[in-house]
């Protein structure tokens, strides 16, 4: 499920009342405000951000005289939906490349935030961006903390300097000097996790950025935090004055309301975050995307891009056109899962699309076990069956199970899996059809 | 020193802030709205949950008015004792030969806690061996065997990236062999919305029971106390696949409150069974809800 998929479930459950009715009561507004207020609780924002967040929705909702107004449920959707991108931050921002390398990049965070896998991560990032980083093991308490960052190092393809268990602030002067002598023009910094309230290894990350003065000092949080989000990155904030924050595990269905309380009390930007296990999974943190999905209309951006990196130009406009035109076969089918499974889980791209959010249930998960089990079933089949799936009949679903060594229920939840996506897909190009711009899905 | 002390040092600065609150609240003259509403506040900033903290606001209201409470001062015992109820549970003593699977998401904490249990039993004069079962991780394995060292007990480990399973294969065969008492499998930390992870572990899961059935079996999944309300998605998660017995609540040592641990009761009947209170390899105890509901007041 993708980040916010129960916000958004919620909040387009209340528009899609309001949207019922051709005018808004002030009781009405109220009761919207509520049900964002108990969704926003829910998805761990923090109660007090949420109060705040409330009382701003609301002052603008009565006070822009949304009872006169002529389509008072897209104000109050609009309301809602730039005071979320101006809480998450307005634009997006980029990690800053010192114009005097080394750009040096200091983590930061909690025990097990995920500090280790994002420096793979970012190593990986900045070297597809032409840089030759090198990560710094600074982590000298968590058992074996510094092999898992050669690990990682070894799998990013990128260097790893370690001096095993001493003062961090020697081994980041020997790591500088080493930086300076193979031409490293990126030094990502790993450190222990530590709890914000621990003074004397909040002094140690002090001296550590005293003696870097790095151009990045990124606060690592992970996005199934709860209300302490707030304490945790005040406090670090306080002590390092962070210049961005990262948040990781964005990939598990948690609702990610840590984002929203982070960046209202620190000010600071939310820069990446994390979505899966592989080193490739990093994305840049949009607040405005992120705020539309919130709303349930969609990231439609995301989806374009996810699905542009797993296509290629033909591929995308033969498949569009068999979108279109709803004539995609189960052989389009099975191509069609090898590619999803590329661009992140079908769920989490149902939750990008403008209008569908939160209205297709959970029967359209695809995992890649259950890939292999379809597609045994497919190749099970005649090529005609391929081509025109509606002209099989129970006969020939005993046939295709004995077959692909599955079951007739299998073979029949496949067959409801591809008309379902079938029906999805037609949808899709139909909107792409319209544009994306202009109307707001309501 | 005991469960209370510890817990109340971890607690301490939760105590400043969230104890402060709590200690205002019932100096309080009435039960009046305001109160309430800075119950509710108080509750969900200790990541009750709103669910959750309406449940206990309801009978905590409804139980004052039936018993003709007036003042918050009076309260303060009944709204202890209606959240210690809410989150007690008997939990039945172990026998042994004992298999304890330990699982939940990544950063949890899950080879530390596994670690300390070692250490726990040791004390308690049982024989342990290690299961190095997440072969996923980079240095997962390594980090246990530190963690073996200091607790001076058996570590069986693998390759990394060999079968999980085939680890646990041979952790309980080497138990079996040598008469050890008990058996802590770590696992590799999954968001529990990866379901080729979840399945592998279900896969764990069934190896344990084809191939010591007659063990006391434990399934543990841990829960930093950091978490929010998706620490209910993990338990409904982890306990669909391989029916969870208890939580393990880490990371109290913070400045979260746990208080997830209402919130997962109020949906199902699952124990807190330890807390790790930090990052010693004796900063382990046994749950109790008394101490916990008092630590917090």
């Amino acid at each position: 499920m993708g980040a916010f998929s129960g916000l958004s479930e919620r909040l387009s459950h209340i528009f899609s009342k309001l949207k019922d009715k051709g005018r808004l009561t002030e009781l009405e507004v109220k009761q919207a405000m509520r049900e964002i207020r108990i969704a926003l609780l829910e998805a761990d924002v923090n109660y007090v951000v949420v109060k705040n967040f409330i009382s701003r929705v609301s002052e603008k909702a009565v006070g822009e005289g949304i009872l006169k107004g002529l389509n008072p449920t897209q104000q109050v959707i609009k309301i809602v939906n730039d005071e979320l991108v101006a809480t998450m931050g307005g634009t997006f921002s980029k990690i800053e490349i010192s114009p005097k390398p080394p750009t040096i990049i200091l983590m930061c965070g909690l025990q097990g935030s995920g500090k280790t896998t994002m420096c793979g991560k970012l190593a990986v990032m900045l070297r597809k961006q032409g840089k030759n980083p090198l990560l710094v093991a600074c982590d000298i308490y968590r058992p074996a903390a510094i092999k898992q960052l050669q690990v990682v190092g070894k799998n990013a393809n990128v260097p790893v300097f370690e001096m095993g268990q001493v003062d961090v602030r020697k081994i980041a002067k020997e790591a500088l000097k080493q930086a300076a002598a193979n031409n490293n023009d990126v030094v990502i910094v790993d450190t222990a996790g530590r709890l914000h309230i621990d003074e004397q290894l909040m002094d140690e990350i002090k001296g550590l950025k005293e003696l870097l003065n790095p151009t990045e000092i990124l606060l690592v949080v992970d996005a199934m935090t709860g209300q302490d989000a707030v304490n945790v990155a005040q406090k670090f904030n306080e002590v390092m004055d962070v210049t961005g924050v990262v948040l990781t595990k964005l990939d598990c269905d948690t609702r990610g309301g840590a984002a929203l309380s982070i960046r209202e009390v620190t000010g600071k930007p939310i820069k990446l975050c994390g979505v899966g296990e592989k080193l490739s999974d990093v994305e840049v943190f949009h607040p405005e995307r992120m705020a539309s999905r919130i709303l349930g209309m969609g990231d439609v951006l995301t989806l374009i891009e996810k699905a542009q990196n797993a296509y290629s130009e033909e591929e995308a406009k033969e498949m569009q056109r068999k979108m279109r035109e709803r004539s995609f076969t189960l052989e389009d089918f099975l191509v069609q899962f090898e590619k999803m499974k590329d661009m992140g889980d079908l769920k989490q791209m149902v939750a990008m699309i403008p209008g569908l959010a939160g209205k297709i249930g959970g029967d359209v998960e695809i995992d890649e076990g259950r890939i292999d089990k379809m597609k045994a079933i497919i190749y099970s089949m005649t090529p005609s069956e391929r081509q025109n799936p509606d002209g099989i009949k129970s006969s020939h679903k005993k046939r295709i199970a004995a077959g692909s060594g599955t079951t007739i229920q299998d073979v029949n939840s496949l067959l409801k899996q591809f008309y379902q996506t079938k029906e999805m897909m037609g949808r899709m190009a139909n909107m792409g059809k319209r544009g994306f711009g202009g109307r707001l899905p309501f | 020193m005991g469960f209370f002390e510890k817990l109340k040092a971890a607690l301490k600065r939760t105590k400043e802030a969230f104890a402060k609150k709590m200690y205002e609240l019932f100096s309080g003259r009435e039960l009046n709205d305001e109160f309430y509403e800075e119950l509710e506040d108080a509750l969900i900033s200790a990541d009750v949950g709103f669910t959750a903290t309406e449940q206990i606001i309801d009978e905590f209201r409804d139980e004052c008015f039936k018993r003709k409470i007036k003042t918050p001062a009076e309260g303060k015992e009944l709204l202890k004792r209606i959240m210690t109820e809410a989150i007690d549970y008997e939990i039945e003593p172990y026998s042994y030969p004992l298999v304890i699977l330990v699982a939940g998401v990544n950063g949890v904490g899950k080879t530390t806690a596994i670690g300390k249990l070692a250490k726990y039993f040791k004390n308690k004069k049982k024989s342990v061996v290690l299961a190095a079962a997440d072969t996923f991780r980079a240095a997962a394995a390594e980090q246990l065997e530190v963690w073996a060292d200091r607790a001076g007990v058996r570590i069986i480990r693998h390759e990394e990236g060999s079968d999980p399973a085939a680890v646990v294969y041979d952790a309980l065969a080497s138990a079996k062999a040598k008469n050890t008492d008990v058996v802590l499998i770590d696992t590799a930390g999954r968001l529990q919305n990866k379901k080729n992870l979840m399945n592998e572990l279900a896969k764990i899961n069934k190896v344990v029971g084809r191939e010591y059935p007659d063990c006391d079996y434990r399934t543990y999944i841990v829960i930093d106390a950091t978490t929010g309300q998706n620490a209910l998605q993990q338990v409904e998660a982890f306990d669909e696949i391989i029916d969870m017995d208890g939580i393990i609540l880490n990371k109290l040592d913070g400045t979260a409150k746990g208080g997830v641990v209402f919130a997962i009761s109020a949906e199902r009947e699952l124990p807190v069974v330890y807390v790790g209170v930090g990052e010693g390899i004796d900063d382990i105890e046994e749950f109790d809800a008394k101490a916990f509901i008092d630590a917090l007041f």
